[in-house]
């Protein structure tokens, strides 16, 4: 029997966990999710569809009913609502492709490298940050398309992008959570669908918040999709005209009340996430 | 020689279903330990837990001398894993795949890439190597979960059904870069369901069933375990099976078994090359025209035939259905 293997030290031997490695590794795995954009394009197409579909249905079937003396500044409104939207759905992707990936064998080879363990879910929700801000560039050239206008100064305009991509990320780890604990791409869709959809419809994301009944109308108030829809229109420049502002504090405050929620849920979601991938399987 | 993977007792329980049930075994540095049983008798539950992938209800494990459990990263950094169904990802080419594995296990940019192209080149995927692996067959991504376990030049691989549902052909090709690691005096952990395959590429072989270890030895050790030489033949006419029967049972040491629509008889014989002699020539006085007789060594179908009362293969084949692993009933011969 030959000893050959007694002079050969692994390369990889005693691999530690460092905040560098955390973050060498969560790139790595970023950039493995970035490269299926390349290789499935479909994926793309589908996801900026939907949002370029909404700006065009709320802006013309919709415009001329809520606000029919002017339907423009409608349509100005309404841009930021889909953003948030559509930013917060984007989520589903990160729990979507969790669950995709904890159900092939792909998981298996990352458990048993020498990596951070939180680096498959750094990196999964970083990498679904580069899917909102392609979907913002679509949304944003749609809208200018229908006569959206930034009218503050382009240092707002970036910080309202700035501010809902933040929030997404945040969402994005909700997601995450979800899809460890349902590793099923349909239901993820699904549930994603039942929490989102009444979430983005129950507030002032499409609608001014006057015309809401007053108990869905205080939800709406405190609802963060309403608050970062509520920041990012006000740092575009595009409250409605007409429309009295709601006295909540946390529409008065839209920027700080948004971040505390981001904070509060990274805050949460990001440990229990990780905490929940440790633990599969072993 | 050092043992570089040692475990004792290992007990695993899913509920009332115990998958391990304190399971030892010990790899010597430089050698091949082939785990064979039949699906479920605990081999992959064995390579999780030694792999850092399952922690075990009882028992302890070091690999490289670090404990699995204590210290799983350490672990992880000093062996390879290829899994049952190839862990590779679809959309990534060959390349992609290699260097990622190549960085998560620390290598460094540069390190990475060549590994990478390197090992390519050694599996035969260097014309592929650049077209996503979901384009891939098989026996080629199989190869390619192979080469990713290679990437750091670990000093412990671990092999869980490398063949599992790969038809003939791949099947070969693979054992042929199995034989080149073994040569090359790498540590081998390798499960299968296959005797063949034990028989070929292991030095030691342990026989798990029902999560517990039933035998253990060399191939030939195995195999004299079960007892000496088979004479076995096959008659050309149907006709004439009862007379051959009368033959063989007269120099039989054990009971005549009947197989392939009773043109094919065998039995345990003690004093090999006499009893053929002798089986041969009443054969003769009988008028029977037999299309093969020969002595042989007991198989390890023998082996495990024996030690468990059940063929590897009849629950093998429940269980791939089950599992719809298409192909690995013409490879499972």
């Amino acid at each position: 029997m030959t000893t050959l293997t007694e002079t050969r030290r692994p390369a990889a031997a005693g691999r530690r966990t460092t905040p560098a490695t955390v973050l060498a590794d969560s790139w790595v795995i970023a950039k493995r999710n970035l490269i299926k954009i390349k290789r499935v394009p479909e994926i793309l197409v589908f996801i900026l569809i939907s949002p370029i579909m909404f700006v065009l249905l709320f802006a013309y079937v919709f415009g001329g009913a809520i606000t029919p003396a002017d339907p423009e500044a409608y349509r100005e409104f309404l841009i930021a609502g889909i953003f948030a939207q559509t930013v917060v759905f984007g989520s589903t992707f990160t729990g979507a492709g969790l669950a995709e990936d904890m159900q092939k064998g792909i998981i298996d080879r990352f458990r048993s490298l020498p990596m951070s363990r939180a680096a498959v879910l750094i990196g999964r929700t970083a990498s679904d940050v580069v899917y909102n801000v392609l979907t913002l560039i679509i949304m944003a050239l749609t809208g200018l398309l229908v006569g959206w206008r930034i009218r503050n100064s382009m240092f707002d305009a970036l910080a309202g992008f700035a501010l809902l991509l933040v929030f997404a990320y945040a969402f994005s780890w909700v997601m995450a959570y979800v899809g460890l604990l349902v590793p099923s791409v349909e239901v993820i869709n699904n549930a994603s669908f039942i929490v989102i959809m009444p979430m983005t419809f129950i507030s002032n994301a499409f609608v001014p918040l006057e015309s809401f009944p007053t108990p869905l109308r205080i939800f709406a108030e405190w609802n963060p999709v309403s608050t970062v829809t509520q920041a990012s229109r006000d740092l575009f420049g595009n409250n409605l005209p007409m429309s009295a502002p709601s006295d909540a504090w946390s529409l008065q405050n839209p920027v700080l009340y948004t971040l505390i929620w981001t904070v509060v849920i990274v805050l949460i979601f990001a440990p229990l996430s990780i905490a929940r991938y440790r633990r599969t399987s072993a | 020689m050092s043992d570089i993977i040692v475990a004792s007792g290992l007990v695993k329980r899913y509920g009332e279903v115990t998958a391990l049930d304190g399971l030892d075994l010990r790899v010597p540095e430089g050698t091949v330990l082939g785990l064979l049983g039949p699906n479920g008798a605990g081999k992959t539950t064995a390579v999780r837990i030694l792999t850092t992938l399952l922690r075990a209800d009882e028992g302890q494990a070091t690999v490289a001398g670090i404990d699995v459990a204590r210290d799983p990263q350490g672990v992880r950094s000093r062996i390879g894993l290829s899994g049952q169904y190839a862990a590779v990802d679809e959309h990534l080419t060959g390349f992609e795949n290699l260097d990622m594995v190549g960085r998560l296990y620390g290598l460094g940019r540069t390190r990475s890439r060549e590994r990478a192209r390197e090992l390519l080149e050694r599996f035969s995927l260097a014309d592929a190597g650049d077209r996503p692996s979901k384009t891939y067959s098989g026996g080629m991504r199989r190869r390619l979960d192979l080469a990713a376990a290679l990437v750091a030049e670990p000093p412990v691989l671990v092999l869980d059904e490398p063949t599992t549902g790969l038809d003939v052909r791949a099947r070969q090709e693979m054992w042929d870069v199995i034989q080149e690691l073994v040569s090359g005096g790498s540590t081998l952990l390798l499960t299968t369901q296959y005797l063949e395959e034990a028989d070929l590429l292991a030095d030691d072989i342990i026989v798990i069933d029902h999560g517990r270890a039933i035998a253990h030895g060399t191939a030939d050790q195995l195999k004299s375990q079960v007892g000496g030489e088979r004479v076995e033949l096959v008659v050309q006419d149907e006709g004439d099976t009862r007379a051959a029967f009368a033959a063989l049972a007269t120099v039989a040491t054990s009971e005549v078994q009947r197989s392939g629509g009773g043109k094919r008889l065998s039995a345990r014989v003690d004093a090999g090359q006499r009893a053929l002699a002798d089986v041969l020539h009443r054969l003769q006085e009988a008028g029977v025209e037999v299309l093969d007789i020969g002595l042989r060594r007991p198989t390890l179908d023998d082996v495990f035939l024996e030690l468990t009362g059940h063929v590897a293969e009849e629950r093998d084949n429940e269980a791939d259905q089950d599992r719809e692993l298409v192909g690995s009933k013409e490879g499972s011969r």
